[in-house]
C-alpha cells in the first residue's frame, strides 16, 4: 500500500477547501481531496493507499468533510505524529482508521507499508523497518471496534 | 486538589462530584448547534440514527456560512435543513448573524455545557461556560441523546497582565499568545485566560480570545464569569470560579503593557510578526467582521479610523457585522453611514467572505488583511491568494493606506 506523505499542520481547508464542500454527495468528495494542496492525490489515489503525515494533523475547521473525503478517496488509513482534536473525533465517528506513531519521519512518500491493525505495526516494506503505534485510549477503542459513534451509542443504550 | 471551571462544569454536567484530566465522562448538553456547512451531514446522522432530537429547544441552527445562498447547491443545502428543522419542530433557526454570536446574544448562560459543528464553539467559553467544536456525527449523536462524551482536558493557565498600549487590543493579545505556543500548543487542553487585563477586558474582547483558542489545537478556550457577563447577558447561570489550587499543566504569562500590534502572515496562524516587520506590503481586500470581531466595539474602532477618510484605490474594504443585533447597534450609532462615506461595502450579517465561499472571493496573487481567524492556503479563494490576520484597527488603516500598517498612527 503506498504512502502519501505530508507535512506538518495539515488543516482541513488543505484537504477539503471550503469552496468545494457545499454537498454531502461522498463520491464527489472522494475527488476533491487535497484537490489544490496536492492536485495528483485524487487521480493517482489506489484503494487501501495510506496517508502518513506529521504533527497536528486535521487542525482548522470542524468540517466532517475531510475524513469524509479521505475515507472516500479509499485510503486505509491515516498515521500521524498526532491529530488534531475535532479530526480525530470526526474520523473515529465514521470509521476511518487512525494512527499514532512518533517515528513517522523515517517513512517517505511513495513508500509501501502494510499495518497490522491487531498488533498496531507499521511495517515499512521499502526500508525494510517495522515501527510501532501508540495503542488508542481504551474508550477510543470500543466506539472503533462497533464501526463508527452511532453503532456505538446503540450498543450502549444510549439510542 | 482543588478543580478548575472546566472541570467543575464537566463533573456537573455528567454527574460526578470530582473529576480529573484523562477521565472519560458522559455530559448532559445544555445546547446543541449547528450551521449551514455541517449541518446537512447532521441530518444525514440523524437519519441514519433514526430518531427524534432530544429537546427541539435545546438545538440551534443557523445559516452563516453561505446565507443568502450564492448557488444552487447551496440553496439545495439551506432547503434540506429547514426540511430538518420543519420536521422535528425546531423553533431555532436563524439567519440573522454568525452562529457564535446568536449563541452568546441569546442562548448561553455560565456553566452551560455547549456542544457546536463548528470549531470556533470554543468562543462561547468566555462567558463562563465549557463550549466545544465537534463534527457532523457527533453532533447528530448530541441531538438524539442529549449528552456527549469528553476526555476531561488538562488545564492550561493563560495569565495576562497589566493594561495594553494605545492601538492594542485583544486580537493582538492572542495573537502574541499564539506566536508563543504554537498551532498545537494547547492541543485537546482547556486554555484559561485569567488576570487583571481579563478582569479589566470587556465581554467583547474576551469573546475575541477565546475564539482563537482552537487556533492553538485548544478543545475549550474559558473565562470566569462575573458582573460584567452578567449584565452582558442579562440572564443568570451558574457562575464558578477556578479553586486556588486547581492544577494547571502549565502557566504563561503575557504582559500586555509590552504587546505591539501583531498580524499572523500566510499561511498559518502562529506564523505571528509584529505588524512593523510586513509594513508596505500592498493589499487588494480588507475585512471586518466574523465571529472573531465582527462585534460592536471593533466596528466602533475601525469607524474612528475611517470616518472622513477614504479607502485606497483598488482596495474592497468589506465589513460585516456579527449580526442582526450589532448590525441595527451600528446603525443608530452612525457607525455603518461613516464607513460607507469612506468606501466600504457593508454585507449582510454572517461569516462573509471568511470561508471563500461568497462577498469577497479572492483571485491568484491578491491580498487580503482580515480580522478573521483562519489564514491557510484557499481559504478565501485562489490558493495563492495571501491572508494576514490582524486586529480590526489594523485592517481599517490599511485599508486606508492601500498597504499594511501600524495602526498607532492613525488613532
Amino acid at each position: 500500500m503506498r504512502v502519501w506523505k505530508f507535512g506538518n499542520d495539515v488543516n482541513t481547508d488543505l484537504i477539503t477547501p471550503g469552496r468545494y464542500t457545499v454537498t454531502t454527495d461522498k463520491t464527489k468528495l472522494g475527488k476533491i481531496a487535497f484537490i489544490e494542496h496536492r492536485p495528483e492525490f485524487a487521480k493517482e489515489v489506489k484503494a487501501r493507499d495510506i496517508i502518513v503525515a506529521g504533527k497536528n494533523f486535521g487542525c482548522g475547521s470542524s468540517r466532517e468533510h475531510a475524513p469524509v473525503a479521505i475515507k472516500a478517496a479509499r485510503i486505509s488509513a491515516v498515521i500521524a505524529k498526532s491529530f488534531a482534536r475535532i479530526f480525530f473525533r470526526n474520523a473515529i465517528n465514521i470509521g476511518l482508521p487512525l494512527l499514532v506513531c512518533d517515528e513517522v519521519d523515517r517513512i517517505d512518500d511513495g513508500d509501501l507499508v502494510e499495518i497490522d491493525f491487531q498488533t498496531g505495526k507499521i511495517h515499512d516494506r521499502t526500508k525494510g523497518v517495522v515501527l510501532d503505534a501508540k495503542p488508542l485510549p481504551d474508550f477510543i477503542q470500543k466506539i472503533v471496534e462497533k464501526g463508527g459513534l452511532v453503532n456505538f451509542l446503540r450498543s450502549e443504550g444510549y439510542l | 486538589m482543588g478543580l478548575t471551571i472546566t472541570e467543575k462544569i464537566l463533573a456537573n454536567a455528567s454527574h460526578n462530584s470530582k473529576v480529573a484530566p484523562g477521565d472519560v465522562v458522559i455530559a448532559d448538553v445544555d445546547i446543541v448547534m449547528a450551521h449551514d456547512s455541517t449541518a446537512p451531514l447532521v441530518v444525514e446522522g440523524l437519519h441514519k440514527i433514526g430518531k427524534k432530537v432530544f429537546d427541539p429547544k435545546k438545538i440551534v441552527i443557523v445559516f452563516d456560512h453561505f446565507f443568502p445562498p450564492p448557488s444552487v447547491d447551496a440553496a439545495r443545502l439551506h432547503q434540506k435543513v429547514r426540511n430538518f428543522v420543519t420536521e422535528q419542530k425546531i423553533p431555532n433557526l436563524f439567519t440573522e448573524g454568525v452562529c457564535h454570536q446568536i449563541l452568546v446574544e441569546k442562548f448561553v448562560s455560565p456553566g452551560h455545557v455547549i456542544v457546536g459543528a463548528d470549531s470556533h464553539t470554543c468562543t462561547e467559553g468566555a462567558l463562563g461556560a465549557f463550549s466545544t467544536g465537534l463534527g457532523s456525527t457527533d453532533i447528530a449523536g448530541a441531538m438524539a441523546t442529549g449528552k456527549c462524551w469528553f476526555k476531561i482536558p488538562e488545564s492550561l493557565k493563560f495569565d495576562l497582565s497589566g493594561s495594553p498600549g494605545k492601538g492594542i487590543y485583544a486580537k493582538d493579545i492572542i495573537l502574541e499568545i499564539i506566536r508563543q505556543v504554537g498551532a498545537d500548543g494547547s492541543l485537546y487542553k482547556a486554555a484559561e485566560f485569567t488576570g487583571d487585563y481579563v478582569k479589566n477586558a470587556s465581554v467583547s474582547s474576551r469573546l475575541t480570545l477565546c475564539n482563537m483558542a482552537v487556533e492553538m489545537g485548544a478543545k475549550n478556550g474559558i473565562i470566569e464569569a462575573d458582573g460584567k457577563t452578567r449584565i452582558f447577558l442579562g440572564r443568570d447561570g451558574k457562575i464558578l470560579k477556578s479553586d486556588r489550587d486547581a492544577v494547571y499543566e502549565d502557566e504563561y504569562r503575557v504582559d500586555v503593557d509590552k504587546v505591539e500590534p501583531q498580524i499572523a502572515c500566510p499561511p498559518t496562524v502562529d506564523n505571528v510578526k509584529p505588524v512593523i516587520n510586513v509594513e508596505g506590503k500592498a493589499i487588494d481586500q480588507a475585512y471586518i467582521g466574523t465571529c472573531t470581531n465582527g462585534r460592536l466595539e471593533d466596528i466602533e474602532i475601525a469607524t474612528k479610523i475611517l470616518k472622513g477618510k477614504k479607502v485606497a484605490d483598488n482596495v474592497r474594504l468589506l465589513v460585516v457585522p456579527a449580526s442582526t443585533k450589532v448590525y441595527l447597534d451600528a446603525f443608530d450609532k452612525g457607525f455603518l453611514q461613516e464607513i460607507i462615506k469612506s468606501g466600504g461595502i457593508i454585507c449582510n450579517p454572517g461569516c462573509g467572505p471568511c470561508v471563500g465561499r461568497h462577498e469577497g472571493v479572492l483571485a491568484e496573487g491578491e491580498t487580503c488583511i482580515s480580522a478573521q481567524n483562519r489564514n491557510f492556503s484557499g481559504r478565501m479563494g485562489h490558493p495563492k491568494a495571501e491572508i494576514y490576520l490582524a486586529s480590526p484597527a489594523t485592517v481599517a488603516a490599511s485599508a486606508l493606506a492601500g498597504e499594511i500598517v501600524d495602526p498607532r498612527e492613525h488613532i
